[in-house]
């Protein structure tokens, strides 16, 4: 039960602030309901299929694969499979992390599980058809040019500072 | 739109593996629905979490952010976009309409990178998956990523 507690603590927390707010100002805590709610909508359209892909892949994609294109030896075209599996990839990053963490736990070395984040949150082609529409070509594609030699830093600098064995097991096994 | 393109992907893909080993896929289900369930409490908080901060910073609010100029611009910006995360749809748009406002590109820039890459909301979510260790690390690296390529920008445009 305590336990049950601990894992809601934020949202329970963010319960009470909510009926505070309530007593204090019963509007805005009306329109943070309606935000949350449609909010939930949105991330509801996007997890559930996500899981499913996750649980395909877990199944279906031999660890040697994963080992080979994206582990130790795989070197420089380890980052470049890294880099295309996180363009063709749709949704929003906190749908990155599941398939992420079983890419890792598969065998994928973590600089490409930390390129793999990083071109996932920034580089995808339709939001770079969307950014150059409503900004401008020459920004999305210099910002692409600066992006992409960052993700890669970003990645190996990460694999340097953590100990891969310092990731905790799957948290979802606790039930 | 992104939604239906990917519950198609999905639901093809599960009808494939359907054809191809009933038993492998009702394992992979069920890999699914665990893992699932080990989200739902930190995806229930960031939901709650984004209603209130959503309606406590009204967008107009947000857009007024964006005309200081200078240092102090560029840094306030970078931070809202690390604590704000929001949908690309929304985000470009807003971003284009900041432009023409007369923010600083080289201020949009950090903004759309911290808002994509750095989510402060997400953190318990990622902290579930990777440990806390990962998660600061990443953020605070993604974050210092989103400044270097910030200035570039301000440099070349």
């Amino acid at each position: 039960m305590t336990k049950l507690l601990k894992r809601y603590r934020l949202f329970l927390s963010m319960v009470a602030v909510n009926l505070l707010l309530a007593l204090w100002n019963p509007s805005l805590a009306a329109l943070s309901g309606a935000k949350s709610m449609s909010f939930l909508v949105e991330v509801l359209l996007i997890v559930p299929p996500v899981m499913v892909l996750m649980g395909l892949l877990d199944a279906w994609v031999p660890r040697q694969i994963v080992e080979a294109h994206l582990g130790k030896d795989a070197g420089v075209r380890g980052a470049g499979v890294a880099i295309l599996l996180g363009t063709a990839a749709a949704g929003p990053l906190y749908a990155a992390f599941p398939i992420a963490l079983s890419l890792q736990k598969k065998g994928a070395r973590l600089a490409n599980v930390v390129i793999f984040l990083g071109t996932w949150a920034t580089i995808k082609i339709p939001m770079i058809i969307m950014e150059s529409s409503f900004i401008g070509l020459r920004f999305a594609l210099l910002r692409l040019a600066f992006t992409v030699p960052c993700v890669l830093a970003a990645g190996y600098l990460m694999e340097m500072m953590i100990p891969a064995d310092t990731i905790p097991e799957m948290t979802t096994e606790q039930g | 739109m992104m939604s239906a393109v990917l519950w198609s992907i999905t639901v093809l893909a599960l009808l494939v593996s359907w054809w191809r080993n009933p038993e492998r896929t009702g394992k992979a289900l069920q890999v699914s629905g665990r893992s699932l369930k080990g989200l739902a409490p930190g995806l229930l908080g960031m939901v709650a979490l984004v209603g209130l901060a959503l309606a406590l910073v009204p967008p107009e609010m947000l857009a007024r952010l964006f005309t200081f100029k200078g240092v102090t611009g560029f840094a306030v910006i970078s931070l809202v976009g690390a604590l704000v995360t929001m949908p690309a749809p929304i985000a470009f748009p807003l971003a284009g309409s900041l432009l023409r406002v007369g923010a600083a590109p080289a201020a949009l820039a950090a903004f759309i990178t911290t808002l994509t890459m750095v989510g402060i909301v997400t953190a318990p979510i990622e902290i579930s998956y990777f440990g806390r260790r990962f998660t600061f690390i990443r953020q605070a690296l993604s974050f210092v990523a989103a400044i270097v390529i910030g200035l570039l920008m301000g440099v070349f445009l």
